[in-house]
């Protein structure tokens, strides 16, 4: 039996910026792999997660695969954190909202500036947009927050210290940003 | 008049003429607020400076001190209120603080980590609004707008001009300008007017002012806004 804590971790539409910021705890990494071990992440390349204690999700939820990993971390993560703005509140990705979905393609894709090979992907492998870009909190119950975009470091380090502590995570005011 | 109330237990002196929240802030008492400024007209309209005074809700910057008040205002429950209050105006706006040109300076977001706020709540409303960059030295961004009547206030009151109002009721209810395009470069505002310094958000900013300090410098980054609107409000209300 595994005594340490499972952590999965994963991106949805978000640019990745909250996963590079939780690598930046640098060298205290090392103390968190004493007690975690990382269950669906970048880190590991695992494709569906398994039963975990914590759940990191960065990015909003654009399109339909993105509902899929945010239902299945839901079901396996005892605890679900929202990891910074877009997760939270859309943030950038959510600027999309303000256009129809056609318009955004075509922009994207044929009108753009700089496009070579005008076309609208329709491969069906591809996963379908969604009309708006939503934070997960309108998806599925969330436990936790950490806003941020993304959050700092020490926001990370702070929050999950105290997570896998068993103790309630509180943020000092200086460490909650928005931006 | 003048005497003394107490608020949250504190006995307080107030002066003639004042209300509960001016009466507090001279005393050092932060109450949440977004839509009170000193030395404007009070408006009432963001409730978040919603106190009880004995033993009645009511809001502070409106409501005239008077001797032997008491006021609480620094409850879980009224802190709560505040914090939807505040989670409210975030969902019905558009609110993208990474890419806002006043994040760190701004009191929705001061008044936000003040009430710890961590998200928002409520799904999010994603209005469509429109941005107004006609004029060549001031930009109007209505997606950043809480309705708070502070600009409107300045150009009637302080510049005597009536550049802006606020029209519709409810969840229609908008920022306008008063041109005949309603646009703000047909207005005659100017920049040097208050109603282009006194939004509390990045609703009404004046153009190649920003990132003058760099984000993580800014008021809030550095000081809570239960500070900063102490005694000398003018100080972040610019
Ligand atoms: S106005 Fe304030 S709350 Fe709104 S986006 Fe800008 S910094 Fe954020
Ligand atoms: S533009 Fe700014 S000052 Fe004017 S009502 Fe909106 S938030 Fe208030
Ligand atoms: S500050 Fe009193 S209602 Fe807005």
């Amino acid at each position: 039996m595994s005594a340490k804590i499972k952590i999965a971790t994963t991106s949805l539409a978000g640019c990745f910026g909250c996963h590079m910021s939780f690598l930046d705890i640098d060298e205290r990494i090392t103390e968190l792999a004493e007690v975690v071990e990382f269950d669906r992440s970048p880190l590991t390349d695992i494709e569906h997660c398994g039963p975990c204690d914590i759940g990191l999700i960065e990015g909003g939820v654009c399109n339909s695969e993105n509902v899929h990993v945010l239902r299945e971390f839901r079901k396996n993560c005892k605890t679900l954190v929202a990891v910074g703005a877009c997760a939270i509140n859309g943030g950038l990705p959510a600027l999309r909202n303000f256009v129809s979905v056609e318009e955004c393609l075509l922009e994207a894709y044929r009108d753009g500036i700089g496009i070579d090979n005008p076309q609208i992907p329709s491969d069906p492998e591809l996963p379908l947009l969604l009309d708006k870009v939503h934070p997960i909190h309108e998806i599925v119950k969330v436990d936790y927050f950490m806003p941020g975009c993304p959050p700092s470091a020490d926001v990370f380090w702070t929050f999950l210290s105290a997570l896998i502590a068993g103790r309630e995570p509180k943020l000092p005011y200086e460490l909650v940003h928005y931006d | 008049m003048s005497g003394t109330l107490t608020i949250d237990g504190k006995t307080i002196p107030f002066a003639a003429g004042q209300s509960v929240i001016e009466a507090a802030r001279c005393a050092g008492i932060y109450i949440p607020h977004l839509c009170h400024k000193p030395g404007y007209a009070p408006h009432g309209s963001c409730k978040l400076c919603t106190v009880f005074v004995n033993g009645r809700k009511t809001s502070a910057c409106t409501y005239p001190a008077a001797a032997d008040q008491n006021v609480v205002s620094d409850t879980p429950e009224l802190q709560q209120d505040r914090l939807r209050l505040t989670q409210m105006l975030f969902v019905e706006g558009n609110h993208f603080c990474p890419s806002c040109e006043k994040s760190g300076n701004c009191q929705l977001q001061g008044v936000a980590y003040h009430l710890r706020m961590l998200d928002n709540h409520y799904p999010h409303f994603y209005p469509q609004r429109q941005v107004d960059a006609s004029h060549p030295d001031i930009l109007l961004d209505h997606n950043r707008c809480i309705f708070c009547n502070l600009c409107v206030r300045a150009s009637r009151d302080h510049d005597g001009k009536n550049v802006f109002a606020i029209a519709g009721r409810g969840i229609n209810k908008r920022l306008i300008v008063n041109s005949a395009s309603g646009q703000l470069k047909d207005s005659d505002i100017s920049i040097d007017d208050q109603a282009t310094q006194v939004c509390p958000t990045g609703a009404i900013l004046v153009k190649r002012t920003g990132y003058q300090v760099p984000i993580g410098e800014r008021w809030y980054d550095r000081q809570p806004i239960s500070e900063l609107a102490l005694g000398k409000e003018d100080s972040h209300e610019r």
